[in-house]
């Protein structure tokens, strides 16, 4: 006989469940709604999401510090909630793209709006436990809503895209699994911090490197795919491509971001049991991932394909960081994609701005280099905060991404790892090129015959939302201090 | 006014904003005005400032970023008061003698943000406030040779920027390095002041590679041989006001960095390296002088007249002396004076007949008689004639690198020899003779425009180069202080020796 197991309800500590709670209950909300009275405006489903995501926000700032809950399943430590202020903030700043002056299919449907507060709910699952088990249903939940948002985009391309996304994240998701079978067959746990103990009083037993290795090849191939690392980045520039402008966008940040986080977790934990080969691995992936992502993006056509590869290419750069392992290259991480997430989303608003119905320049791609020719004679003011993303993106100062930037080479560089931050710099240079084309078709090549709109989308929502864009890439320098100072104490106060 | 500084760096700026609203019939005369209020704020510092005190004046700083050490540090001192003050001159004039017609609000705003970033990269004394100034300082000139340049604009410009932001990058790799030992050595504070760096005694083998990191960003920009070639396709390509502030300003980025940086950062690496770079230089020197003379082109000849004078001035620099590398400074505003204005002057020629090949002119002296006369005054401060402000310079550094290697100094010296053999030949081909080509009959003189901005320019280089000591003297003192502050920081017996502060005292033999 089982002796009944008494459970108090505050041991339960169910604070911790309530940022997901949140979303989740905002997801059936809208679903609600929609079943008691069809045909809604899509106006209001967007700000009915903006302010469940802002209590949401408002729930996380409020958790505390370094507390478990949850039968000690979520774990709510500074990565847990920096991650999680991140993420919420690039949703709010994403979700009143969908006001367009132009109908698109996908916005029409409440459930696009519950899928997304749904995979936000996954994202941040994602990032508050250290259990296996939860980071793996965290990274379903978020994975299959975001599969089905890229294909309600009505177009031949999204459903290959979301279908090509789909394979990927299955055989990322199967990889995960193996290789959390692998770690629970060695330790017996599927919590990281009992493993960690583990692993460390079972290190000098005979061949049990071998074991550690084989989970862990099998742990970083799945999270290569998530944050499509060379040589698992082939989806990335076609799901891109297919995705809406700036549904890419926030691909290229929001779950990048929650992949690091638990990369950061498992892998860390990799290298603080000295297990150096971990951290040679993620160095190789992230240097061949930052250089040939910015080979092949020299030679892309489409703005939108050249944006993945650099995307690709940032993430590359960011990985260097988890390899060093340090606290201040884990705040470089949470820095950098702070800063890099405003420069970014309003690079792909941009594209969202100028985007038609049809394809007006090109038979195959929605934004040709062709198609911004000239913008400067066009749209002045479009064209001036179009080059501004890119040099940000290029890291001129003192634009946003470059202070990310220079934090991590000088992480990499106070870690020992100067040849690293060389690397960097030189990747930086080679990254000059491709955004420095799109603004010489801007500034200096002739318009292109065409009936003179490129802003066909332009709303007042897009407007607000590329002017905070704008205004968060050039004020950069003077949040850097507030931003630093926050999150390196709550990457130290994680003990990372 | 103490935070002088500020307002000039951040004046032209504001005005280039505000420029967005004034109409463009209007903006010629708004980007002079601007341009003008900034020349007297430049004077203005110039007034209230103490030569006879070599140290940092006028000091501004404000904590941006106190966890990662970013101030915004600001200061000038004896080099480089003259060469903010030549940056707003240049502009200045560079924008009155201005002949574009075409996007011409986009021109005068570019120039104001150019302007406000030569400034920058003079005054900053926080090493990421300087690099963020230049790099910024690439975005205007591309747009100014991509957008109004000749046939190959687009490569020329591209080029141009990918050249030095590769170079800058590896600097800022440097930069980030310095940083990282200052952390280590002062209890964990972050700075990326240059003053609280130039405290830091560093390791020679440290020294050298950080001394090389630093030399490529600035070798590119300078440009040092090999790493010259951007250079003459972006002069070539630019249009005149382009090439005016590249060769008068941007170039001496690379050479001022040098003194900035370089010297007083790592003196024992420097004075380790002043054998390679002497070979550097003199190749510069002497092929450079040479490829100018093959030249058909007149803008070409003067481009790499300019690499050619680049290496003079690196030279000095190096020589690790008082007399070197006061002329050297002083070498780097005569030629900005001087190159600004023979490329003004091939402006001239280019907009009257939209060519610059030498073999389309000749008997341009009689058709052109004032124009004859400047450009030949100009010529002959190029090639360093005495009484003119080309001499000065270029004799203080042969006389200072006398003392390092006798033989480099005579080989330096064909600078004059070379330079007066493809400028005289220039000369003779364009302005003697008969006048052989028909439309060259109908060309007219000089106009009001082009006299102004050209005749301030003569007015200077006959000034300084009679009584140069106002200019001197203050540059002289600065000097002096860092090279006996480099020689207290020299670590190496070879570095200590090598280092002259003054040459007063004369051993007797």
């Amino acid at each position: 006989m089982f002796e009944p197991i008494n459970i108090s309800f505050t041991s339960l500590n169910m604070i911790t469940l309530a940022p997901m709670l949140i979303a989740i209950a905002g997801g059936l909300i809208i679903l609600v709604i929609d079943l008691i009275k069809a045909e809604l405006h899509k106006s209001l489903y967007v700000m009915l999401t903006i302010l469940i995501l802002f209590i949401d926000f408002g729930s996380v700032l409020g958790l505390n510090l370094n507390e478990r809950g949850f039968f000690d399943v979520m774990l709510i430590d500074g990565i847990a909630i920096v991650s999680q202020l991140l993420i919420l903030a690039a949703s709010m700043l994403f979700i009143p793209l969908a006001l367009t002056s132009k109908r698109f299919h996908e916005y029409s449907y409440p459930e696009f709006f519950a899928l997304f507060l749904f995979m936000i709910a996954g994202f941040q699952f994602m990032v508050a436990t250290d259990n296996l088990i939860l980071i793996f249903v965290g990274i379903e939940t978020a994975s299959l809503s975001l599969y089905t948002l890229i294909a309600l985009h009505n177009r031949n391309n999204s459903y290959e895209a979301a279908i090509k996304y789909f394979t990927m994240g299955a055989l990322s998701a199967g990889l995960y699994a193996m290789g959390s079978a692998v770690v629970y067959a060695l330790t017996g746990s599927v919590e990281l911090y009992q493993i960690a103990d583990i692993l460390q009083s079972r290190m000098a037993e005979p061949g049990i490197m071998i074991a550690i290795l084989g989970g862990s090849v099998l742990l970083l191939s799945a999270f290569a795919f998530k944050l499509s690392l060379f040589p698992f980045h082939t989806w990335a520039p076609d799901v891109y491509e297919g995705a809406s402008a700036p549904l890419a966008g926030y691909m290229s940040v929001v779950p990048k971001i929650a992949a690091f986080v638990v990369a950061m977790r498992i892998f860390g934990m990799y290298i603080d049991l000295g297990i150096e080969w971990v951290r040679i691995a993620i160095l190789v992936l992230a240097v061949t991932t930052m250089t040939l992502a910015n080979i092949m993006a020299l030679v892309q056509e489409d703005v939108k394909r050249m944006l993945a590869y650099s995307s690709i290419s940032h993430a590359g750069f960011v990985m260097a960081a988890l390899a060093l392992d340090t606290t201040k290259g884990n705040t470089g991480i949470f820095l950098y994609y702070g800063l890099f997430m405003f420069t970014n989303l309003g690079a792909f608003t941009m594209l969202w701005i100028s985007r038609h119905k049809n394809r007006v320049f090109h038979e195959r791609y929605d934004h040709p280099y062709e198609k911004f020719a000239g913008l400067i004679k066009i749209m002045p003011m479009a064209a001036v905060i179009m080059a501004l993303f890119m040099l940000s993106l290029a890291g001129v100062p003192p634009f946003s991404v470059f202070w990310g930037k220079i934090y991590i080479m000088s992480a990499a560089i106070d870690a020992g790892y100067v040849w690293l931050a060389i690397i960097m710099g030189l990747n930086s240079a080679i990254a000059a090129y491709y955004y420095l084309k799109l603004i010489v078709y801007m500034f200096l090549m002739k318009p292109e015959e065409n009936d003179g709109t490129v802003t066909y989308n332009l709303t007042k929502p897009l407007i607000t939302i590329v002017g905070i864009a704008v205004a968060a890439t050039i004020g950069s320098v003077f949040i850097m201090q507030p931003l630093i100072s926050y999150i390196y104490y709550m990457v130290s106060a994680s003990g990372y | 006014m103490d935070n002088i500084l500020s307002v000039l760096v951040f004046f032209p700026a504001v005005a280039g904003l505000l420029g967005f609203v004034v109409d463009k019939n209007s903006i010629r005369v708004y980007g002079i005005s601007v341009a003008t209020v900034e020349m007297l704020l430049a004077v203005w510092l110039w007034m209230s400032f103490d030569g006879t005190n070599a140290g940092m004046q006028f000091v501004e700083s404000i904590p941006l970023v106190p966890d990662f050490g970013i101030s915004y540090y600001l200061g000038v001192d004896g080099i480089s008061i003259f060469i903010v003050i030549m940056a707003a001159l240049m502009t200045l004039l560079g924008m009155i003698g201005m002949s574009v017609e075409k996007d011409i609000k986009n021109m005068i705003i570019s120039l104001l943000f150019l302007e406000m970033t030569m400034i920058g990269v003079f005054v900053s004394l926080d090493a990421i406030i300087f690099y963020l100034f230049w790099e910024l300082s690439l975005v205007p000139m591309l747009y100014i040779i991509g957008a109004w340049g000749g046939p190959l604009r687009i490569y020329a410009s591209i080029k141009f920027f990918l050249y030095t932001f590769t170079g800058s990058l590896i600097m800022l790799v440097g930069m980030l390095f310095m940083a990282h030992l200052y952390h280590g050595v002062s209890d964990g504070i972050w700075s990326f002041s240059i003053t609280d760096w130039y405290m830091m005694v560093l390791p020679v083998n440290y020294q050298i590679w950080l001394f090389l990191a630093f030399f490529i960003g600035f070798a590119i920009k300078v440009p040092m041989f090999p790493f010259h070639t951007w250079l003459p396709y972006a002069h070539g390509q630019a249009p005149t006001i382009g090439s005016v502030i590249l060769a008068a300003v941007l170039l001496k980025m690379g050479t001022y960095g040098f003194v900035r940086f370089s010297l007083p950062l790592f003196p024992d690496a420097s004075v380790m390296m002043i054998e390679p770079i002497m070979v550097i230089s003199i190749i510069m020197i002497i092929y450079a002088a040479m490829v100018a003379y093959a030249q058909e082109d007149i803008k070409q000849v003067i481009a790499y007249s300019s690499v050619s004078h680049m290496g003079v001035i690196v030279l000095g620099t190096f020589a690790m002396n008082a007399e070197a590398i006061s002329g050297s400074i002083f070498l780097m505003l005569s030629h900005g004076i001087v190159s600004g204005a023979l490329f003004m002057l091939v402006g001239v020629i280019y907009d009257r007949r939209h060519t610059k090949l030498m073999s389309e002119f000749g008997g341009l002296a009689s058709v052109m008689p004032k124009y004859a006369v400047i450009f030949g005054i100009m010529l002959m401060a190029s090639v360093g004639l005495p009484l003119t402000i080309g001499f000065v310079g270029e004799f203080l550094v042969l006389l200072g690198f006398y003392k390092v290697s006798a033989i480099g100094a005579i080989l330096a010296g064909s600078t004059i020899v070379l330079g007066a053999v493809y400028m005289l030949t220039l000369y003779k081909r364009t302005f003697f003779g008969p006048v052989t080509n028909d439309e060259n009959k109908k060309l007219f003189d000089l106009n009001g425009r082009e006299m102004v901005s050209l005749v301030p320019l003569v007015i200077i280089v006959i000034w300084l180069g009679v009584y140069p000591k106002p200019i001197l003297t203050p540059i002289d003192n600065s000097v002096k202080a860092m090279l006996s502050f480099m020689e207290d920081k020299a670590r190496t017996p070879e570095a200590k020796e090598r280092i002259i502060v003054s040459s007063i005292t004369k051993e007797a033999k």
